[in-house]
């Protein structure tokens, strides 16, 4: 193994832990009703988002679904920021006028995040056509779940990109089971009727590629692979990347099922028992997981990888405590854009 | 005083695209048969051949998804505009406009803008069936975040036109049908700039204010004249853009005029007409002499005969009977005395 892909590693541990304690943060803030209204968490994904953002280009463009706390961070956005758009303040990355289904920022890419799953299909779509108007090799990804190809807008928009040819990445992370539905035999897809996802991008010609959404060098590659495609004007591309969702939508599963992750259980320092979640914790999930892998090729960094998980929860620790205490927006800006102003 | 000439309400929709396109490679057309057919109402004729299919873009018949894709290109900075064949489609694109379009600016903190425009076509009088003649603007003007003009000559079509495409927000502009082919002066280049929120007073008068939208000024012009020759002068006036309502024109003629009739080509309930006259009695309770009056389509499916589908919406003979009925029929109480 080369240096190159040893730090790249790191990178991507580094990133996939953040969401993993920003998330935690956020399902332990919704519990204590810190803010109110709903919430979709990324655990289990955080290997798809990290490793598909690394493949992406600066100028590409993003377009996200309600799921979307990684996608942003792993771009590259401000924890903090974040944190105060979803409980609703000043200071957040919309200065509280979205929330956390619409977390965005224009400067990291982002199109949209929408709260409407299939949405963020056409959306992402039109940034293709914007994309290959404009001629500079830039593309769009577009991430949804499973459960957007259960509207037609999706297929809709397939069957366009492919016609015109659209430099757009579909990135559908199928995480259709949680930890309960995947023991129950929900998995691959609970309420669709193709079993195999890559057949509805495939009836129209789009290649389609199916991928460990929990390992982040496999999500990486096929990424990476499929912007190249794009960026040689061979139209678009489908990765199905069969992610675990770890937790579920709060307020339906408003509680972390598999609780606050213990990074001993990548070091050796935590036992697994065998409970409900034994084989998640082993198997599944994509940062204890990655831990792993760091370690099998180097067991001197158990010590840098404890200290880095050490130093990502005090710093969302701190996090939390400054957004506590951040104010909410002053009244009168309730009325600010509802149109924009001027030319675009 | 601008240059002129005179062109048809058609036409002044295609020369504004045209001169639009040609000053802003971002704007770009998107539709179902709008490329080499020209529109099935040739409300695109000659465009294909001047700006090539890459501009001038038939799409499938995938509302959603197309439009879904002139939301994501408008923040993509592109200035697309995108035709529904008709006004009833308008259902199927209500996410992308509602839940997308309109939200971006504000969700964003003004950080993206959606500049779009939606053209599409309504009314009454092609014999096309209750699924392809509904007027439905007052469903757009519902939703904050969106602006919504109702031309009703060629000159403010394309003066409303131009000033769409050139805005930083989502602008949905309603055709009657039936106007395509009235013809009028329609001034040229920049001088053909109409703004978006300001009414016109179509025509002076002094005994009765009519609003209308859309086709419907065109009905209350023949009324006027028709009640010209009983001696009875009513004031028209045209809101052009429903949101932004310009309320203080409408409310100046009130003023002077001290009666209003709205009429409206949407079905009566819960419609423009409602929120134009309640606009009214805010603002300018105090000098009317009757309460506010109503004249909109039937609440009923438009159906096809012939015999029916005329008597959904006013015209020029209902809007005679109801000016008359307004003179005469609602007065106050303590104003038994007042002479109309």
């Amino acid at each position: 193994m080369n240096d190159e892909i040893r730090q790249r590693r790191w990178t991507f541990l580094k990133q996939m832990m953040l969401i993993r304690r920003f998330e935690e943060a956020v399902a332990t803030a919704g519990a204590e009703k810190a803010f109110p209204g709903h919430y979709h968490l990324y655990i289990g994904q955080e290997a798809t988002g990290v490793g598909a953002m690394a493949a992406l280009g600066p100028s590409d463009k993003i377009a996200t679904t309600h799921r979307n706390h990684g996608h942003v961070l792993a771009r590259g956005a401000d924890p903090e920021a974040c944190l105060a758009e979803i409980m609703g303040r000043a200071n957040g990355i919309n200065r509280g006028r979205g929330g956390t289904i619409h977390l965005c920022d224009p400067e990291l890419g982002f199109l949209q995040t929408s709260g409407v799953v299939g949405s963020v299909v056409g959306l992402a779509a039109g940034g293709g056509y914007a994309c290959k108007l404009k001629g500079d090799g830039s593309l769009t990804a577009a991430f949804f779940g499973d459960g957007a190809l259960e509207e037609g807008i999706a297929f809709e928009c397939l069957n366009i990109a492919a016609l015109w040819g659209l430099p757009v990445i579909f990135i559908c992370e199928n995480n259709s089971a949680d930890a309960l539905g995947m023991a129950k035999g929900g998995y691959p897809t609970l309420v669709h009727a193709a079993n195999d996802l890559r057949s509805i991008p495939g009836s129209l010609g789009i290649e389609a590629i199916r991928v460990d959404g929990t390992e982040v060098e496999e999500v990486h590659r096929v990424v990476a692979h499929a912007a190249a495609h794009c960026r040689a004007g061979k139209g678009p591309l489908f990765i199905e990347t069969v992610t675990r969702r770890w937790a579920g939508s709060a307020p339906l599963w408003p509680e972390l099922a598999t609780g606050i992750t213990d990074i001993g259980m990548a070091t050796g320092r935590t036992k697994i028992d065998d409970g409900p979640h034994s084989y998640w914790y082993r198997h599944n999930d994509p940062v204890l997981k990655l831990a792993r892998q760091i370690l099998q090729d180097d067991h001197s960094a158990r010590m840098q990888i404890e200290l880095l998980d050490e130093q990502t929860q005090a710093h969302m620790r701190a996090v939390v405590e400054r957004v506590h205490q951040s104010p909410y927006p002053e009244l009168a800006t309730a009325t600010d854009f509802v149109f924009a102003q001027g030319a675009a | 005083m601008a240059e002129t000439s005179i062109s048809t309400y058609r036409s002044a929709i295609i020369d504004a695209l045209a001169e639009e396109m040609r000053n802003d490679a971002g704007v770009f057309l998107m539709g179902e048969d709008i490329g080499k057919a020209g529109g099935v109402f040739k409300q695109t004729e000659g465009l294909f051949i001047e700006f090539g299919a890459e501009r001038v873009i038939d799409t499938p018949i995938s509302e959603p998804g197309a439009f879904g894709m002139a939301v994501g290109a408008a923040m993509t900075g592109m200035r697309p505009v995108f035709e529904v064949m008709f006004g009833d489609f308008m259902t199927l694109i209500m996410d992308q406009l509602v839940n997308q379009a309109a939200k971006v600016a504000y969700m964003s903190n003004g950080q993206f803008t959606v500049p779009l425009v939606v053209r599409t076509t309504m009314g009454t009088g092609s014999s096309l069936g209750p699924q392809h003649s509904q007027s439905l603007y007052a469903w757009a003007c519902h939703v904050p975040g969106l602006k919504v003009a109702v031309p009703s000559t060629p000159a403010d079509a394309k003066g409303l036109y131009k000033s769409a495409i050139r805005d930083a927000n989502p602008v949905l502009i309603f055709e009657d049908r039936m106007l395509y082919g009235l013809k009028g002066p329609v001034a040229v280049g920049e001088t053909s700039l109409v703004p978006l929120g300001q009414a016109v007073v179509a025509r002076g008068g002094r005994d009765l204010t009519v609003v209308a939208v859309g086709r419907m000024v065109q009905h209350a012009l023949k009324a006027a004249e028709r009640l010209s020759e009983d001696g009875i002068e009513i004031e028209v006036v045209d809101p052009r853009t429903l949101l932004p309502l310009d309320v203080e024109t409408i409310a100046c003629s009130v003023r002077r005029t001290n009666r209003a009739l709205v009429v409206d080509g949407g079905a009566q309930q819960y419609g423009a007409g409602a929120e134009i006259a309640q606009s009214i009695n805010e603002a300018a309770f105090d000098w009317l002499d009757a309460p506010v009056m109503r004249l909109c389509a039937e609440n009923i499916p438009v159906p096809i005969s012939r015999t029916l589908e005329p008597l959904v919406q006013p015209d020029e003979s209902r809007i005679v009977a109801k000016v008359k009925e307004l003179l005469v029929g609602h007065r106050w109480p303590d104003r038994e005395d007042d002479s109309p």
